[in-house]
């Protein structure tokens, strides 16, 4: 059960913040709201009367928006195609575009969201193609706009004007759902806060309430909101990457001109908005994408060229950012997923069969190492928890000899605890003098694990700061901006700005 | 938020790596520069020094173009091959697509000054009988747009065809009018379009399995029908009337178009149409605009209120009826009656056809003329004696769409959701 009985009332003109963790019944809460999902039980009233959603064409009718955390917009359309779907206007029986241009460029006027008409949103930045969402729903005339997630992908410089546009919004009357498992936003713009915890209500509370306390309400115990670590003791040099370029999947280069090296026994954190070459980066160290140009070395050896699986074999662990697609085979077992990387090798088997019998012991060693909550190594890791598959990977990851450790979005999708548990693990593979690569689109995590922090934007690294380095400036790095402030910055960390070359 | 004043935006600098030197214009220069040698050297040098006649009229008479066969052969390559050497240099890339065309209709045209040298070509036979050819193609082809455009793969076209071209024949037969013929037919397609629709968005089985099973089925009824109805008894059964030619007055006396476009049947007229009807509704229209969303982005149309399902079945089905009235033109105009697998793999060369105008209407009517022209060409060569057999021409549809697919003429990229069945979330 997803959601046990929840009550939620939201009033006209506030911004009313859904907090909880990844996995609470947030979304499917707001699902039923907007049509998508239908509730089994109990009621929606809109403006004091009852109303059933059948569908979102309900929903939209009763004056309730979405801006879904994966954007609805349709890639190979048109800004005003995209807005005008659904609700077209037709003149002669043939679409009225001009009349689509007029009212997209109406509302982005009157709520200060500037969008172009006419650009194909495929061709967009993620900012702007949430500006089209909000826009959409407005074209609708919504009394109250859900946001899902709506800072996920947004620069720290992007999430204050975002919510800027919120307050706007209730300036004008409307009623905003927020929801979010970022409790420094939810305490910078809510009216009104409330938690959820496995699906249900567990308290409401007003934006005064320390963090630490909201943390606690969201997770059921109190956490702690930092990463304890001793300082680094770097080493000998290990990941060196030379003038590497990288294209994506459409061929358009992502990863342009990256010099880069990582040490033994410390932690690079890559910190950047989404899309901005750090996949690409990745995956060419991996062996999963080619590298243009460049070269990539681990102590002196190229992998260049190298197969991933020699590349994994040559000592380096690789938590990749999608889990459900590269990280876990999920109709397999725990304990299969736990050997995918040496099921072909002693003692899990050999070239002709599998040795089940070391398998299993091996799954059980692990399960118990790494607090992976399952019934039994047998079941399939589909049946897990967020959270407990990605400590799958990890503990798979880690139970080669490591000289360097990659991980990319470590911890997205999992919850609270498991969280701690991931950075834990990460922060002592280095102590033993791993080298350890991270890459997070959650700054906070990256200023939480990293000794040096590689800002990339546009396939560049535009700067390597220390993590103490403020967040206004980290933001601005991140979009791409270099002030006198950064540049001052840049030198001291022990790197020139690469982004100046 | 200090900083912001004194700031400024890195500006993208020029990258690293040079961007790559064989981009698309000059892999196709590759292409289009090698046929023009071909072209020049091989048709050049095989073509007798004889006068090669393109006739206006039907026959040998009257009017005609006339070229001497070598020297248009070695003329038409050398011009392919400047063709290719423009997209080669990497210039006039706005008229990319233009001068690929004109390579290709060079490479024709020189291939044809070849054959044709010492004999004649009646040009309005060969058009007109390209876009005999055409037709069927060209409504399968517009059936395949609709299903996939909205995010179902038809690959059932084939099936869709059999089902037109027989109903056709028994119905019109028995009711000896061909209209009634004509409204069976559409009625044969939609059935499959139904079976096709129900078990991919209902049921969501796999919808090119479903599109394979549809053809055999297809075939199975129609062959078993035609044996144990049609052979023992044809002239109740399998003798539809043929439809009518009108000629339309004035228009039909200019020259080669006249002929070939306003002394015609219906099923030509409605094919064109439809063509035109789908470009404007696919782009202008409240439906198309729904329709091309449901096969990007079904999720997202869903969120907006379409009913993403209700769109698909509407599409697959209306699909169905212009696939059976491209079968029928099987029984109804070109041969007069039926005959088991009479369809022979239209069905699958109107899929190519599809896939190879890019998922448009535009480009499947151009695509599925340049294969009615290649069967018309074959069966001219094989009639003419030609030292090329005509099975290499039949081949060129598949050959043409291998290539296509290849990516080797532009990135082909279909709709985003086509052949994924939509569940909600």
């Amino acid at each position: 059960m997803a959601n046990d009985h929840i009550d939620l009332t939201v009033e006209p003109g506030e911004v009313h913040a859904l907090l909880g963790e990844n996995g609470a019944g947030k979304s499917t809460l707001m699902n039923q709201l907007y049509g998508l999902l239908q509730p089994d039980e109990g009621e929606i009233l809109v403006d004091g009367e009852a109303r059933t959603f059948r569908s979102p064409r309900d929903a939209i009718a009763a004056g309730i928006g979405m801006v879904h955390q994966h954007f609805m917009l349709v890639p190979v359309f048109t800004v005003a195609e995209n807005i005008a779907l659904g609700a077209e206007k037709t003149r002669a029986g043939f679409l009225d575009r001009r009349r689509a241009r007029r009212e997209v460029l109406e509302v982005s006027a009157r709520y200060g969201l500037p969008v172009d008409p006419d650009a194909v949103v495929e061709n967009l930045p993620v900012g702007a193609q949430q500006r089209v969402e909000i826009v959409k729903a407005l074209t609708r005339d919504v009394d109250l706009l859900i946001l899902d997630e709506p800072t996920a992908v947004l620069t720290p410089q992007e999430t204050e004007e975002l919510l800027a546009v919120m307050r706007g919004l209730c300036d004008a009357g409307k009623s905003i759902v927020f929801i979010t498992h970022k409790l420094k936003e939810v305490k910078a713009i809510a009216d009104r806060i409330t938690v959820i915890r496995r699906g249900q209500t567990v308290g409401t509370a007003s934006p005064d309430t320390p963090e630490d306390e909201l943390a606690a309400l969201m997770v059921g115990r109190a956490v702690t909101l930092e990463v304890s670590k001793e300082h680094a003791k770097p080493g000998r040099e290990v990941l060196t990457i030379a003038g590497l370029c990288v294209d994506d999947d459409r061929g358009v280069r992502a990863v342009d001109g990256v010099d880069l090296e990582i040490r033994a026994g410390e932690v690079l954190g890559i910190a950047g908005v989404q899309g901005n070459g750090q996949t690409e980066l990745v995956e060419a160290v991996m062996g999963l994408r080619e590298a243009l140009t460049g070269t990539i070395k681990v102590d002196n050896e190229d992998l260049t060229g190298m197969t991933t699986k020699q590349i994994l074999r040559s000592g380096i662990g690789y938590v990749p950012e999608d889990r459900s697609l590269d990280g876990v085979v999920k109709e397999f077992s725990v304990a299969e997923n736990l050997v995918l990387d040496q099921y072909d090798r002693p003692p899990y088997g050999n070239a002709f069969r599998l040795n089940p019998a070391a398998i299993d012991a091996a799954a059980r060693e692990r399960v118990e190492q790494f607090d992976i909550r399952t019934s039994s190594p047998g079941s399939a890791v589909s049946t897990l928890s967020g959270g407990n598959q990605q400590k799958v990977v990890v503990a798979r990851e880690m139970s080669r000899p490591l000289r360097l450790f990659i991980a990319a979005q470590p911890t997205r999708g999992v919850d609270v605890g498991s969280i701690e548990f991931i950075h834990g693990r990460i922060v002592h593979e280095r102590d033993v003098g791993t080298a350890v690569l991270v890459v997070s689109s959650e700054l906070d995590e990256v200023v939480a694990l990293a000794d040096r922090i590689a800002v990339m934007y546009r396939g560049r690294i535009l700067a390597i700061v220390p993590p103490t380095t403020p967040r206004e400036e980290l933001g601005l790095l991140m979009a791409g901006i270099t002030g006198p402030n950064a540049a001052s910055v840049a030198p001291a960390a022990g790197s020139e700005d690469k982004g100046t070359k | 938020m200090t900083g912001v004043s004194t700031a400024t935006v890195q500006e993208a600098p020029v990258t690293v790596a040079p961007a790559r030197f064989m981009d698309r214009q000059r892999r196709l220069g590759v292409g289009v520069t090698l046929i023009g040698l071909v072209a020049a050297i091989l048709f050049g040098a095989l073509a007798p020094s004889q006068t090669a006649r393109f006739t206006l009229s039907e026959d040998a008479q009257g009017a005609a173009l006339s070229i001497n066969g070598q020297f248009g052969a070695i003329l038409f390559g050398v011009i392919a091959i400047a063709a290719g050497a423009v997209l080669l240099a990497g210039l006039l890339r706005r008229y990319q697509t233009t001068i690929l065309v004109l390579g290709i209709l060079a490479f024709v045209l020189s291939f044809l000054c070849w054959q044709v040298a010492g004999k004649f070509l009646p040009l309005v036979d060969t058009v007109s009988g390209s876009l005999e050819l055409a037709v069927p193609l060209i409504l399968g082809a517009l059936a395949g747009v609709l299903g996939e455009r909205s995010g179902v793969v038809n690959v059932a076209i084939e099936g869709q065809f059999l089902m037109g071209a027989f109903f056709a024949a028994l119905v019109g037969t028995m009711a000896t009018s061909v209209w009634a013929g004509l409204f069976s037919a559409a009625l044969g397609g939609v059935l499959i379009a139904a079976i096709l629709a129900v078990l991919a968005i209902r049921f969501l089985v796999d919808q090119v399995v479903v599109g394979i099973v549809l053809n055999l089925l297809a075939l199975g009824i129609t062959g078993f029908l035609y044996e144990r109805l049609m052979q023992p008894d044809a002239q109740s059964y399998n003798e539809p009337p043929k439809m009518p030619e009108w000629r339309i007055p004035g228009l039909a006396d200019i020259p080669v178009v006249g002929p070939v476009l306003f002394d015609t049947n219906l099923l030509v007229w409605l094919a064109l149409i439809l063509v035109f009807a789908l470009h404007f509704g696919l782009t202008r229209s409240r439906w198309g605009l729904r329709t091309r969303a449901v096969g990007e982005h079904p999720t997202a149309a869903d969120t907006v209120g379409i009913r993403v399902r209700g769109l698909r079945y509407l599409n697959v089905l209306i699909g169905g009826v212009i696939a059976g009235a491209g079968g029928a033109y099987f029984t109804l105009v070109s041969t007069g009656s039926f005959n088991k697998n009479m369809t022979a793999g239209a069905g699958f060369i109107a899929l190519a056809a599809l896939i190879f105008g890019r998922w448009t209407p535009f480009g499947a009517l151009g695509a599925a003329l340049f294969f009615g022209f290649a069967q018309k060409l074959a069966t001219y060569l094989s009639v003419a004696g030609s030292p090329v057999p005509s099975q290499f021409l039949n081949m060129l549809p598949y050959l043409a769409t291998i290539v296509a697919v290849a990516g080797l003429v532009g990135r082909v990229r279909g709709p985003a959701a086509a052949g994924q069945p939509y569940v909600k979330s």
